[in-house]
């Protein structure tokens, strides 16, 4: 099975290694950032296949850091996860170019399928 | 003085205009009508009675005038004639006693020559005779003997003496018959007086009289100054009889007077005294007679007045009718305007308050969930080891919970519908099919007929099928919570008009009261207690005005209840919740 790498970058320490824990057991490297800045450093030197963004964040903001993905690797597929209970942010990182959007708490079969569906393989060659 | 009289009027006109009682009461709109009705009739009706009050007395003085100017008119002719006649008869004696000289006449020959002349060129005369100084009777003519006789202390003789002529008043004389008399003073060269007396008969008064002409109901006499009758009347009594009115102020002129007589009946009197004689001419018409010409007049102005005032009437009263009731009509509108602005404020800060709730909550939820995740995921990897399958089922009790808490958020925020927001067109029986078919199971479980009614040529609509589906659901949800086992809920749809379609469900469940009908579409209003959030209505009502529709309940306790979506065929706004 190939290998993916992806980037989870989320403000909640706790939530964001846990998920990269679990996406590990599966089989898919997953590296975490907890800060916007760092993120976009991380994103030039790991070049993650597939990147998982939260939109509120302290400092530099979700969209913020999704402009900044879209902008210098443009191929990277970007998730949106949220806790917010609005649309208008969803609605505006599509327009910005993200891939899809989902909202917290996320089952990590769905996560993974979404990741799968980022990266163009079909469901059946996952497992 | 006057401005505290103006300040009163100023208060009591505002008063008229203040309103105390609640906009909402039915006694404010019923008052308002009343002052309405009771201002617009003042300002119509014053203005119209007093036109019709001048328009009576201006006619009633035209008509009157005209009335009585014939009458006058024929006084003046009928006063002249008797004058001519009466001046006639007293130049006949007075032509007597200058052409005659005293001595002459104290024969009895000449003097009957003389009366006889008179008697056949003037008429009327009855006797003729001839007194000297002292008053005694020196000769006479005619039915008595009265030679001889002194009328020395009698009125009339000293009257001529003073006055040089005299008409008396009409008296019974002879065959009983009334008369006058005639009398006229001449001096001898000696000095000394004597007198011409002649009676005369009064046939000439009543010819006089008859030649007026008149009316059946009309009557005219002759009076002396003392109101005796000097000629008979139709209705007031006969000669010498005393006339009931008295008759003043002394008029040369004629004057017309309006009384009653004694019957009460209004006539018209009128009377003119004779120059230089003792008697006054007196015309009666009734006034039935003159003013008949007003009297017709006057029902007509009387029927309009009244025709008037029954349109005016009807006029105001429908007007203000009309107009409260516009009134009521858009203060209800406003009321109804500011009761929804403030629905939907209070959702609007509700959506806020329940956004931030759920971020805050999602997160540590979200973590809570991952942990939760992973020690399944290591307990499933992990060798088997003592009560393994416990622990898996409380890492999955744990995630359950979760999951409800996903759900209860999601609700809470309207969210349990597809996370974008998209336009499309869609087949409302199909969305309800969709909507059926989540909760297909729970009706079957207990019994519940669903019966679908919907129309096969409904067109679609450009809408939001998520947030359509979040609507039928909420109010199915409400119909199956509010029927018992083997309730009937019926879904009815239909074209509603040429921009809209109409959606309704009814249940026959326990229905609601009028106070709680008031209040369901209201954030946190709930009749569930234990486990109701107050917000799925309210949530529904927020997505259906969104959506550019209308919803409405009617409900009757025990009968069942009844909402009814009308959704438009075309939306211009779109958004969010």
């Amino acid at each position: 099975m190939k290998q993916w790498k992806v980037l989870l970058i989320d403000d909640e320490d706790e939530f964001v290694t846990t998920l990269a824990e679990r996406l590990e057991l599966r089989g898919i490297h997953a590296l975490t950032e907890t800060d916007g800045q760092e993120a976009l450093a991380r994103i030039k030197t790991d070049k993650p296949q597939v990147v998982v963004l939260d939109i509120m964040m302290p400092g530099v903001n979700g969209l913020d850091v999704l402009r900044h993905i879209k902008r210098s690797h443009p191929g990277i597929p970007v998730i949106l996860l949220t806790g917010r209970g609005t649309t208008s942010e969803g609605v505006e990182g599509m327009r910005m170019g993200a891939f899809d959007f989902m909202m917290k708490p996320v089952k990590i079969e769905d996560l993974i399928s979404k990741l799968s569906d980022a990266l163009e393989i079909p469901k059946n060659q996952k497992k | 003085m006057f401005r505290k009289v103006t300040n009163g009027f100023k208060k009591l006109f505002l008063s008229f205009f203040r309103f105390d009682e609640s906009k909402d009461s039915q006694r404010y709109y019923q008052i308002l009508r009343l002052k309405m009705i009771i201002l617009m009739l003042m300002v119509t009706i014053i203005p119209l009675s007093l036109m019709y009050l001048i328009s009576y007395h201006e006619y009633k003085q035209a008509i009157k005038e005209q009335a009585v100017h014939p009458q006058q008119v024929m006084l003046n002719k009928t006063k002249h004639s008797f004058e001519l006649f009466l001046t006639e008869r007293l130049s006949a004696v007075s032509f007597i006693a200058s052409a005659y000289p005293f001595e002459e006449l104290t024969d009895q020959k000449t003097l009957n020559r003389v009366f006889q002349v008179m008697k056949r060129e003037f008429g009327g005369f009855v006797d003729l005779g001839l007194i000297d100084s002292t008053g005694v009777q020196i000769s006479y003519v005619g039915p008595y003997s009265l030679i001889g006789k002194s009328y020395k202390d009698q009125d009339w003789f000293h009257e001529v003496s003073i006055r040089g002529t005299y008409i008396s008043d009409v008296f019974m004389g002879y065959r009983k018959y009334p008369h006058f008399v005639i009398a006229v003073q001449q001096m001898k060269p000696t000095g000394e007086t004597w007198v011409v007396r002649a009676t005369i008969d009064t046939d000439k008064f009543n010819s006089l009289i008859w030649s007026m002409g008149l009316e059946p109901r009309s009557d005219a006499f002759v009076l002396n100054k003392a109101g005796i009758l000097q000629t008979p009347s139709k209705f007031y009594g006969d000669v010498f009889e005393r006339f009931p009115f008295v008759i003043s102020p002394v008029s040369y002129e004629p004057n017309v007077i309006e009384t009653l007589d004694q019957k009460n009946e209004k006539i018209f009197l009128g009377y003119t005294n004779f120059n230089s004689m003792p008697f006054i001419l007196v015309l009666i018409k009734p006034s039935a007679c003159v003013m008949r010409p007003w009297e017709t007049l006057n029902t007509e102005l009387f029927f309009l007045f009244v025709f008037s005032i029954f349109i005016i009437v009807l006029v105001v009263f429908k007007i203000t009718g009309v107009l409260v009731k516009q009134i009521e009509e858009l203060e209800h509108r406003k009321g109804q305007a500011f009761r929804e602005i403030e629905h939907t404020n209070k959702l609007a800060s509700i959506g806020r308050l329940a956004a931030g709730v759920a971020h805050e909550i999602n997160n540590p939820m979200a973590i809570i969930d991952q942990k939760a995740g992973l020690m399944t995921d290591l307990i499933e990897r992990t060798k088997d080891f003592p009560q393994q399958k416990k622990f898996i089922g409380l890492a999955h009790s744990i995630l359950n919970s979760v999951d409800r808490c996903r759900t209860i958020t999601h609700r809470l925020l309207g969210f349990a519908r597809r996370m974008d927001v998209q336009f499309s067109l869609l087949d409302l029986n199909e969305v309800i099919r969709e909507v059926l078919g989540l909760l297909g199971q729970e009706a079957s479980h207990r019994n519940i007929d669903i019966q679908l009614n919907l129309a096969e040529d409904l067109p679609n609509i450009f809408s939001d099928q998520g947030q359509l589906q979040q609507v039928f659901l909420n109010i199915l949800n409400n119909g199956l919570s509010a029927v018992g086992k083997e309730g009937v809920i019926t879904i009815t749809s239909r074209e509603y008009d040429l921009k809209s379609v109409e959606i309704s469900i009814q249940d026959n469940g326990s229905g609601m009261s009028k106070e709680t009908m008031k209040h369901i579409f209201e954030p946190f209003f709930t009749t569930k207690k234990d486990y109701g959030t107050g917000l799925g209505l309210s949530i529904t009502y927020g997505i259906v005005k969104k959506l550019g529709g209308d919803i409405q309940v009617e409900s009757e306790e025990g009968k069942g209840t009844k909402f009814t979506v009308i959704l438009a065929k075309q939306v211009t706004q779109g958004g969010e919740l």
